[in-house]
């Protein structure tokens, strides 16, 4: 097996007095999809904000290519890991085609603001995300989801062979959600792009994973193939959810089935 | 979305992104054709006016007339300040407001003016300075340590946020007022040079003093221009910022080290002329957009269109007793308001 492209090591991560995760280890494969899973407040965002350097560790360290992020130069590591924050703002009248070049930003200097490379990459992915007819749009404008993939698309402008991805689908309905994680498979599968995502989607996210990780109270409680890890008996101890999980009669993948008070009552 | 990861070329995003800029780079002409006209507006009227035949001859052939003596010795110094002053204050203003992200915000936010005003009262009842050339060094000191306390009172872990700058500048030009009050109040040299340069004004002062701070002002735009990528991707937030592989506490830091060399330096000299580093941005914005490459040389632009305007106002209308810090307070406030009301304060 080939080294991790990224990897935690006894990674602390915190926000002022509150330590979230605590001595946490975790590797990224080469060229994998991995989806952490938890429930709210259980460490998933603080985990990608640390590989992405987005937080400084207070302890231990995040390699980049087996190499300590913190060490290498900002802006080398931006044209080899693409983050998406959650919920990310832009500011008013900015457009689509302003926002998606500003992914160019880590390709730029001072003496050469804007290439012909820049100009394929922004009208790359603006296309590949179905957003070159809306690049005149200001994103403040938009909808929930057509913002959202105006983000995704500034994110791929950067291309990075690494894509950390905070709740990408968030905001979006069931088909643009279907689309923006075909489009994230599509860029795994043709580029090799490996990807890191946190979904809350349980089944969108054993349907799309290599890799499950599920996060429970700052630690990872459960790592491997989806169905491996999506287990009634996870759902019940990290989730507090009673449920069925059956195979997804679309993919084969686990498919998690609630089970909700009323009808738990009935029966 | 589309099937294929193929790249389709997508004209109608190049096109559109081609037309914007051509529409930016109008704007920036329209804005130094408008300086032009304000600066020849500035030379030639006055409480004497002055033809513009005459204003130009006075410029290349000068005869030692009374157009020229007036065009040269009063109006060349008043319209170089009032330029620079109106670029400083201009640009100050724009990356005051893109580093706090607050469409209220004054490049006076840092503690600048009121650090100025102290260097000057200090300068004249402390150690007794009394001409203008002199006691702008006290003022730009003054400045200058007030931003630098500011910064670092604003600077808890992590680094100065928008919020943590605002609140220490707000508490600093608090202290820097009392302090100032109490000096002043004792000394009635103090409060009637205080009167004179507080009340904000391009007048009276010789064309030595604009070349004492250029050095300083062109640094400072230098600076700024240099802090508007930065400034852009900042404006996404800081994460944001930092996944494009920027620096959040340096980019921070330049602007902060521009703005107070900008609007120190303008400040010095010509006291603290209100609401230019305030609506000048939002006007600009309208024509540029939010991206600072375009707005920073605009709101430049526009600051000192607006100074020497309104310095040219007073001077028509009161006979040269109105000075233009008055002038753009009282046109200012109602400008500001009509902004506010007509067409709402973006997000920035």
């Amino acid at each position: 097996m080939t080294r991790p492209r990224l990897q935690a090591e006894h990674v602390r991560l915190g926000y002022d007095e509150r330590i979230v995760v605590d001595g946490l280890d975790f590797d990224v494969a080469d060229q994998s999809v991995t989806v952490i899973i938890g429930p709210n407040g259980c460490g998933k965002s603080t985990l990608l904000r640390g590989m992405g350097r987005l937080l400084r560790p207070r302890g231990g360290s995040v390699l980049l290519d087996g190499k300590r992020i913190d060490k290498l130069p900002t802006k080398d590591v931006a044209r080899t890991v693409g983050v998406l924050p959650q919920t990310p703002s832009a500011p008013a009248g900015l457009t689509v085609g302003d926002l998606v070049a500003r992914g160019r930003q880590p390709h730029q200097h001072w003496y050469r603001q804007w290439s012909a490379g820049d100009e394929d990459a922004v009208a790359y992915a603006l296309s590949v995300t179905g957003m070159s007819s809306l690049a005149d749009r200001a994103v403040d404008e938009l909808s929930g989801g057509q913002r959202q993939r105006a983000w995704i698309s500034m994110t791929l402008a950067q291309q990075t062979s690494l894509l950390l991805l905070d709740e990408p689908i968030t905001y979006l309905d069931l088909a643009h959600q279907v689309d923006v994680l075909d489009l994230v498979y599509r860029l795994h599968t043709e580029r090799g792009t490996t990807v890191v995502m946190v979904l809350h989607d349980l089944n969108l996210a054993a349907r799309y994973a290599d890799t499950l990780v599920a996060m429970h109270d700052g630690r990872i409680v459960s790592q491997g193939k989806p169905d491996e890890v999506l287990t009634e008996e996870l759902l019940s101890d990290v989730f507090g959810l009673d449920a069925k999980v059956v195979a997804d009669p679309v993919a084969g993948t686990p498919l998690v089935l609630p089970i909700s008070a009323h009808l738990r009552d009935e029966a | 979305m589309n099937a294929t990861l193929a790249a389709d070329p997508a004209p109608a995003g190049r096109s559109a992104l081609h037309r914007r800029r051509s529409r930016r780079l109008l704007s920036l002409a329209a804005l130094v054709g408008a300086l032009i006209v304000a600066v020849a507006a500035s030379l030639a009227y006055g409480a004497h006016p002055v033809p513009l035949d005459a204003v130009w001859q006075a410029l290349v052939a000068p005869t030692g007339g009374e157009d020229d003596i007036i065009v040269r010795s009063l109006r060349i110094p008043r319209t170089v300040l009032g330029v620079l002053a109106g670029l400083a204050l201009g640009a100050g203003g724009a990356l005051m407001q893109g580093h706090t992200r607050n469409p209220l915000a004054d490049p006076g936010l840092l503690g600048v003016n009121q650090g100025a005003a102290l260097g000057v009262v200090t300068a004249v009842v402390v150690f007794g300075v009394t001409t203008l050339g002199s006691y702008i060094w006290f003022g730009f000191a003054g400045a200058l340590i007030a931003a630098v306390l500011v910064f670092v009172l604003g600077t808890v872990r992590g680094g100065a946020t928008p919020v943590t700058l605002a609140l220490a500048g707000a508490a600093v030009s608090a202290l820097l007022y009392g302090l100032i009050s109490a000096i002043v109040l004792g000394s009635r040299q103090g409060m009637d040079t205080y009167r004179f340069w507080h009340v904000g004004s391009i007048a009276g002062r010789e064309l030595a003093v604009a070349g004492q701070l250029a050095p300083f002002l062109v640094v400072g735009f230098v600076l700024a221009l240099a802090n508007t990528p930065g400034l852009n991707s900042l404006a996404l937030g800081e994460d944001v910022s930092t996944a494009l592989g920027r620096h959040v506490g340096r980019t921070r830091l330049l602007g902060v080290v521009a703005i107070t060399l900008l609007v120190g330096a303008a400040v010095s000299a010509c006291g603290p002329i209100a609401f230019v580093g305030l609506l000048v941005p939002h006007i600009a914005r309208v024509l540029t957009g939010p991206d600072y490459r375009w707005l920073v040389p605009c709101a430049a632009l526009l600051g000192a269109v607006l100074v020497l305007l309104a310095d040219v106002l007073g001077r028509v209308v009161a006979g040269d007793t109105l000075e233009v810090g008055i002038l753009l307070a009282a046109v200012g406030a109602p400008g500001f308001i009509y902004l506010v009301r007509r067409r709402g304060l973006s997000r920035i």
